[in-house]
């Protein structure tokens, strides 16, 4: 495509490019500037802040206190990534895989949900977790059919079904994150599977690989890329998400999202939630220039290892 | 593989096909089937609260739409069209509020609004810290839909149109606009939905008097999780899966 130099043209070119250049210098950089500053100020006061470059709002985030809080929060986040990888991996391989046909339909499934509002979403499960909820009905169904099953064979029964306490622990809120962003998930990987051939599969199992050691040393390492963009995308919004935790989660389930609205919205500490938020951020540049480097070191070994004769 | 597909899509539209049929459910407590009602609807509908939260949240949906719409094309028109020191600064930065996590913006913005937004405006006035916050995030989202259309245009046409009398503003409006049309519609319905959808920035940028459908879905599960709430919700998914359905349609519309 030509492109022409912008001196070319100054008034459109300034008429196409002033409005969205003070937009953003105006409501997305000044406000981000200015909680930067903000993460390196002392309180003073209810409501006041000096500005003194100081480190002590970062240092804060790593008292035991927090850290304690960071951990657990990383470890709800990562088991709802691993969980989302989980269902999503197979999911995203059978889609792509699928007859083209039925390919287009089975996407836009997945899709749809993710139009549908997330706080609805996240609402939704309260039905499905809670003690009289879904998930219990239909274990409890499974408990008696297996119940009467086995005092029919003689063996005595299970005893009275004991309901899951789901709803309100971190198992809920890391099942809430999981479900929300799958769709995040699947689609990365499904876009890795695509490029996929197929033909390596084939020529792995005509020459003697069983179908586990044709997963982990083709099909897994050959859509990584996939892999590495799911759960980059999952795993920094999950840490933030911190209404699923309020409205799945109990007294101490907390996410670093959680910590960052109290500062903000109930204990009143601009600085120290500043200081989180750009934690926070630092932490989504650093995974998405790790999703650069894998993308750039697969993109080689495709050129190099896998050309095409 | 096929069972599996099966199951997958059972456990992902079960809470969601669940949550829409106990908003008729004839029970103050959605866990048993008690018979069809739309008494939560009428509940809902008469409930003054909820109604102008759902007011707010189409009047911030519509002008962010307009708005979104007029920078993300000219935006999308401008990186497209010419070279000029820093684009890919400009091109990078475009994409920052689709990529920091949204709840970075929303703090930076109830910061920002709290130090420089005057309070206690008059009704729609007072919805303006929402619509901006709105506008700084659903924008770059037009830019990029409208330059994927933008990819595949002849910039000689408008060319042509030129050498033969057309002014700048007539070639952009009668021979550009036409032919990326149905990117633009597509942009406006992601726009409008993804500032109907939206949750977290709004919650922190919402004051006492402007609060949004969300927003006050949140507050009312807080209270107490009835089917009124069920109803609520049903008409916010009805409204933003129809919107996300067309914008897909017009996306990937094949060129007339």
């Amino acid at each position: 495509m030509q492109t022409e130099p912008w001196q070319s043209n100054k008034v459109v070119f300034a008429a196409l490019g002033l409005p969205a250049l003070l937009w953003l210098g105006v409501f997305f950089v000044l406000p981000l500037g200015f909680i930067f500053g903000l993460s390196f100020s002392d309180k003073s006061g209810i409501i006041g802040h000096d500005l003194t470059w100081t480190g002590g709002n970062y240092l804060r985030a790593f008292e035991p206190l927090y850290l304690g809080i960071f951990g657990k929060s990383l470890l709800v986040a990562l088991a709802a990534t691993a969980a989302c990888l989980l269902v999503g991996y197979p999911v995203a391989l059978a889609v792509a895989f699928a007859p083209p046909k039925i390919k287009m339909p089975l996407l836009l499934a997945i899709t749809l949900p993710f139009w549908i509002n997330i706080l609805i979403r996240t609402y939704a499960l309260i039905a499905v977790f809670r003690t009289r909820g879904f998930l219990n009905f239909t274990l409890e169904w499974f408990w008696n059919a297996g119940d009467s099953l086995l005092r029919a064979v003689g063996l005595g029964g299970l005893g009275d079904f004991a309901p899951l306490e789901l709803l309100y622990t971190n198992t809920a809120v890391a099942l809430g994150v999981a479900y929300v962003f799958l769709p995040f998930m699947i689609l990365p990987l499904y876009a890795s599977m695509e490029r996929f051939d197929r033909s390596y599969l084939e020529a792995s199992l005509d020459l003697g690989a069983g179908h586990w050691r044709t997963f982990f040393k083709v099909l897994l390492p050959l859509t990584m890329p996939g892999v590495i963009s799911g759960v980059m995308i999952v795993f920094v919004p999950a840490l933030g998400a911190f209404f699923i935790a309020d409205m799945l989660g109990g007294a101490d389930s907390q996410l670093i999202g959680n910590v960052i609205e109290r500062q903000f919205l109930g204990a009143n500490n601009w600085p120290f939630g500043a200081a989180l938020s750009f934690l926070l951020m630092y932490l989504t540049f650093a995974a998405i220039v790790l999703r650069r480097l894998f993308a750039a070191r697969a993109e080689r070994a495709d050129g190099g290892g896998y050309a095409p004769a | 593989m096929r069972s599996f597909l099966a199951a997958f899509f059972v456990m992902l539209y079960a809470p969601i096909v669940t949550l829409v049929a106990f908003s008729f459910n004839d029970s103050k407590r959605n866990i048993v089937w008690r018979g069809f009602t739309t008494k939560y609807y009428a509940k809902a509908a008469a409930n003054e609260s909820l109604i102008e939260a759902f007011a707010n949240s189409l009047t911030i949906a519509a002008v962010n739409m307009v708005a979104s719409v007029a920078l993300g094309v000219a935006a999308a028109v401008l990186l497209w069209r010419f070279r000029f020191p820093f684009r890919h600064a400009a091109d990078g930065m475009m994409s920052l509020p689709i990529v920091i996590p949204e709840i970075c913006l929303g703090v930076a913005l109830l910061v920002f609004f709290n130090q420089w937004w005057p309070r206690d405006l008059a009704w729609p006035l007072s919805l303006g810290n929402i619509i901006i916050a709105h506008i700084t995030f659903t924008f770059p989202f037009v830019a990029v839909i409208v330059r994927g259309r933008l990819a595949s245009v002849n910039r000689e046409l408008e060319k042509a149109a030129m050498d033969l009398g057309a002014s700048e503003w007539q070639a952009m409006r009668d021979v550009l606009l036409p032919q990326i049309r149905p990117s633009i519609i597509a942009g406006a319905l992601i726009a409008f939905t993804l500032s109907l959808d939206d949750f977290v920035i709004t919650y922190f940028t919402a004051g006492p008097n402007s609060i949004t459908l969300p927003v006050k879905i949140n507050s009312m599960v807080r209270f107490s999780v009835t089917p009124e709430v069920n109803a609520a919700s049903t008409v916010l998914i009805v409204i933003t899966v129809i919107a996300a359905v067309l914008a897909m349609r017009f996306q990937t519309a094949r060129r007339a």
